[in-house]
């Protein structure tokens, strides 16, 4: 039964996910998760509210044990390398995180927070090298065109959307191999979310996103593979029209018709 | 009817009587800064600011000593109270659990509520007795020990406020701890732990207990850390009991030019505190 | 693991700082202690009720000076009282807002003048008053004394107490407040019956807080109070703190025992505005919890 609702991706992976647990205070939120997440494709995490979601990516560049009493079992393999042995530093670095709420650093300007990943770990970076860097990140973002005169205001002075946006450039900036997003539009009005919809679709061609969302329709239009999580077990995972249209476990099936929240 | 009547009777004169006992003590706090001013304003000059003190009975003079001793005294108590205090301030914030981070608030509770005085007393047997003379490091160490709470306890409410997503954006991107420490949650909480500080050092500059016997006071200048030194309280201590009628005017003197460094911390660091609670 | 070394040592630099703090105050305690080591091997507890201070003959005892600290404390704190909770009540129940706000400001701002600057002013200024009325009961016309001292200490404590009551009041929930306007309360009905009993922990936290300032205050008490060092017999007579005493012969005392004896003093200032202080967290922290 549970080999066939977990589906093997085709094409280069990045992501191995082997027996994976997390724990807050010894309580499991993420229960033996064993999935492969292909590279440069986007993953779309779904599931009902306190499923474990958010635990789950935070595993994925070990944020989730910064939490007090969080723990992590299990392998999470990042091109066959178990990012749980490794530095959390470096780990973070190759994987780039965009959180729920928009989160520019109040003390630095849109420059400065685009390189605030070399900055804050006191890199120097020549001029043109730098100014080369903000204008492809914030490119890459879609938001050089609106902010390329206003470069050394605060960052907190856009609207929210564009703020979003500076965060995704920030990430991008230090050139992650994946970018996770928790629920990156849930803070933002219809319209900045189609932008930044358009923005994950571009972005794919140069890194692996995984993104959380609730948003049913939001998954099916930017995801190419969805996986389905419910009480901290990984209950599907298939390609996003396939889960859409047949799916196979009937709690993806009452989750997709809306029958939870 | 009578009853609802003399209960709103009550309910006034309650509030007379408020309003009588509230205003009431405004008086003598008033008129402190009343004599303050009346007395103090006619001896302040150029001069008074700028030269150091005449013998009584040699009119003129100034207590330009003391106020260069009281913000030597100043940056020196800063110099060793800010850096141990902010970092036991993230210490608070950022890694204490349980039980030490308990006992080390504890600490910084009970050092707060230290007599000024008792600091003296401390700073006089861990200074002035082994070095065999009062100076104004021994001073200095009294008053930072004074502003070491305030300013913990500061550091560690305002970094607390910082939303966690700070840290977690910062370490997201591959940023060690200490680098977010001193460069996002540091530079985010700047504006609240500088208000601290500010609290701080208005705190201890008027102190006059815990220089007594330590910083001792000196008639003239100093920037030697070693030596006494004059500071604005002694001054104003040690001329408001003297029998000589210049120097009683200079106490005055002395204590416009106190009031308005204090006062001044005091606004600035409300400002600051102002405009912080205001974004 | 390299870039993990950094936090490590940024982590107990931060954890070392910490144990210094803890270690600071325990050393102010041992400091005390050590220092006072020759009176109390020399007088032991009785040190605390002997009458007789006497440098010169080397006999001493703490009993003047905690009965001038006691003495003058709680008469000031019995004065504050009504000024400061009319003072609190009045700023979080009636003023209104744009009003309270600066007015608070201000209080705290006069809490902020230094100690020596009272003292100045009451040298001054109180004393030709306390003397007006000494001559009006027939006592003595000091004008220094207990009486002078109580009264600056008093003035010198309100700012703070009628702050710290006026925020503990703040805390009151508006629900249960509009519980009671509900049922037809008049504000002062509210107040007395609501909002006091609510807070009177708080409250009396705040006075206990303020009291522990009174006892440790040095400055303004040690020029007004007329520094005679003999268990004072009457309200009118000239006395001394624990405070004033240090201050006035710390420096002069030029025998070891007589040293000793002052940082005895010490000593027992620090454990009575210690038990006082704890007192008043204990109550706070009870608070909290509820
Ligand atoms: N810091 C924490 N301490 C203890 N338990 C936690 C903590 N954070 C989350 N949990 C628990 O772990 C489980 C998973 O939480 P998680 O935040 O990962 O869910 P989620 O799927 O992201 O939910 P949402 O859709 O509401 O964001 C929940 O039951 C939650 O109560
Ligand atoms: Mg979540």
């Amino acid at each position: 039964m549970k080999a066939s609702t977990i589906h093997e991706p085709k094409g280069p992976i990045i992501f191995d996910i082997r027996h994976l647990w997390a724990y807050y205070n010894d309580k499991p939120a993420i229960r033996e998760v064993t999935f492969k997440i292909p590279e440069k494709k986007v993953t779309a995490i779904m599931g009902p509210s306190g499923c474990g979601k958010t635990t789950f990516i935070r595993c994925l560049n070990r944020l989730h044990e910064l939490t007090p009493g969080a723990r992590v079992e299990g392998e999470v393999l990042l091109r066959g390398q178990n990012i749980l042995e490794l530095d959390p530093v470096l780990v973070r670095r190759k994987v780039g995180m965009v959180f729920q709420r928009p989160n520019p650093f109040p003390t630095m300007t849109i420059y400065d927070n685009v390189l605030a990943g070399y900055k804050l770990l006191g890199q120097k970076l020549k001029r043109e090298e730098a100014d080369a860097t903000v204008e492809e990140a914030l490119r890459k973002a879609a938001l050089w065109e609106e902010v390329k005169d206003s470069l050394h205001k605060r960052g907190t002075y856009l609207s929210g959307g564009q703020q979003q946006r500076l965060c995704i450039a920030r990430a991008l900036a230090v050139k992650p191999e994946v970018l996770l997003m928790d629920e990156p539009t849930s803070a933002l009005d219809p319209k900045s979310t189609a932008k930044i919809e358009e923005l994950v679709v571009e972005l794919k061609n140069t890194v692996t996103i995984v993104i959380v969302t609730h948003n049913i329709a939001q998954a099916g239009r930017v995801s190419d593979y969805t996986a389905f999580f419910y009480l901290g077990e990984l209950v599907e995972y298939a390609p996003t029209s396939q889960i859409f249209t047949v799916p196979q476990d009937p709690r993806t099936e009452e989750f997709l018709k809306g029958k939870f929240g | 009817m009578s009853r609802l009547f003399y209960r709103k009777l009550k309910d006034r004169l309650a509030l007379a009587a408020i309003v009588l006992l509230a205003f009431l003590p405004a008086f003598p706090l008033f008129h402190i800064l009343y004599g303050i001013l009346k007395q103090g304003l006619s001896v302040l000059s150029w001069e008074f600011l700028t030269h150091l003190p005449k013998p009584p009975g040699e009119p003129g003079g100034g207590v330009g000593n003391a106020i260069l001793g009281t913000l030597m005294l100043a940056v020196m108590a800063s110099g060793m109270a800010v850096p141990v205090g902010v970092l036991c301030g993230v210490y608070l914030s950022e890694y204490a659990r349980g039980k030490f981070g308990e006992v080390v608030r504890v600490a910084a509770d009970v050092l707060q509520g230290v007599p000024s005085i008792v600091l003296g007393i401390v700073a006089y047997l861990w200074v002035v007795k082994p070095m065999g003379h009062f100076s104004a490091f021994s001073g200095a160490v009294a008053l930072a020990v004074m502003m070491l709470p305030v300013i913990v306890r500061s550091t560690e409410e305002i970094l607390k406020m910082i939303p966690e997503t700070l840290r977690e954006a910062s370490l997201a991107l591959g940023v060690n701890y200490w680098r977010t420490v001193l460069k996002v949650l540091i530079p985010t909480g700047m504006v609240g732990i500088t208000t601290g500080i500010l609290l701080s050092l208005a705190r201890i500059m008027g102190e006059t207990a815990p220089l007594l016997f330590t910083a001792f006071g000196n008639p003239f200048w100093n920037l030697n850390p070693l030596q006494p030194v004059e500071a604005l309280p002694l001054t104003v201590f040690k001329y408001a009991i003297s029998p000589y009628e210049e120097w009683i005017l200079q106490a005055w003197g002395a204590s416009v030019v106190l009031t308005l460094m204090v006062l001044g911390l005091n606004l600035i660091s409300r400002f600051l505190a102002w405009r912080l609670g205001g974004r | 693991m390299m870039s993990r070394n950094p936090d490590r040592i940024f982590y107990g630099l931060c954890l070392a700082v910490a144990l210094g703090l803890v270690f600071l105050v325990l050393g102010i305690g041992f400091t005390l202690l050590s220092g006072s080591w020759l009176s109390l091997k020399k007088f032991g507890l009785a040190f605390i009720w002997h009458r007789v201070w006497d440098p010169v003959s080397e006999e001493f005892g703490a009993l003047p000076f905690i009965v001038g600290t006691v003495v003058t404390s709680l008469v000031a704190l019995l004065i504050t009282i009504p000024f400061a909770l009319s003072s609190g009540i009045f700023l979080a129940e009636y003023a209104p807002a744009r009003m309270a706000g600066p007015l608070a400001a201000l209080i705290e701002l006069l809490a902020g003048i230094p100690s020596v600057i009272y003292g100045l002013w009451a040298l001054f200024y109180l004393v030709p008053l306390v003397r007006w009325v000494e001559m009006k009961f027939g006592a003595p016309p000091f004008g220094l004394g207990l009486p002078t001292a109580s009264l600056v200490l008093a003035i010198m404590i309100l700012p703070y107490a009628a702050s710290i009551t006026r925020e503990v009041l703040k805390m009151v929930p508006p629900e249960i407040k509009e519980a009671a306007y509900g049922l037809g309360a008049t504000k002062w009905e509210v107040i007395r019956g609501v909002c006091i009993p609510y807070s009177l922990s708080g409250i009396v936290a705040g006075l206990l807080l303020s009291l522990g300032r009174a006892l440790g205050e040095t400055m303004a008490v040690t020029m007004v109070i007329g520094n005679r060092s003999e268990v004072p017999t009457s309200f009118w007579d000239l006395a001394n703190t624990m405070a004033s005493v240090i201050a006035n012969e710390f420096t002069e005392a030029s025998k070891d025992l007589h040293l000793s004896a002052l940082v005895e003093i010490g000593l027992l200032l620090f454990l009575i505005t210690l038990l006082v202080n704890t007192l008043a967290r204990i109550i706070i922290a009870k608070l909290q919890v509820k």
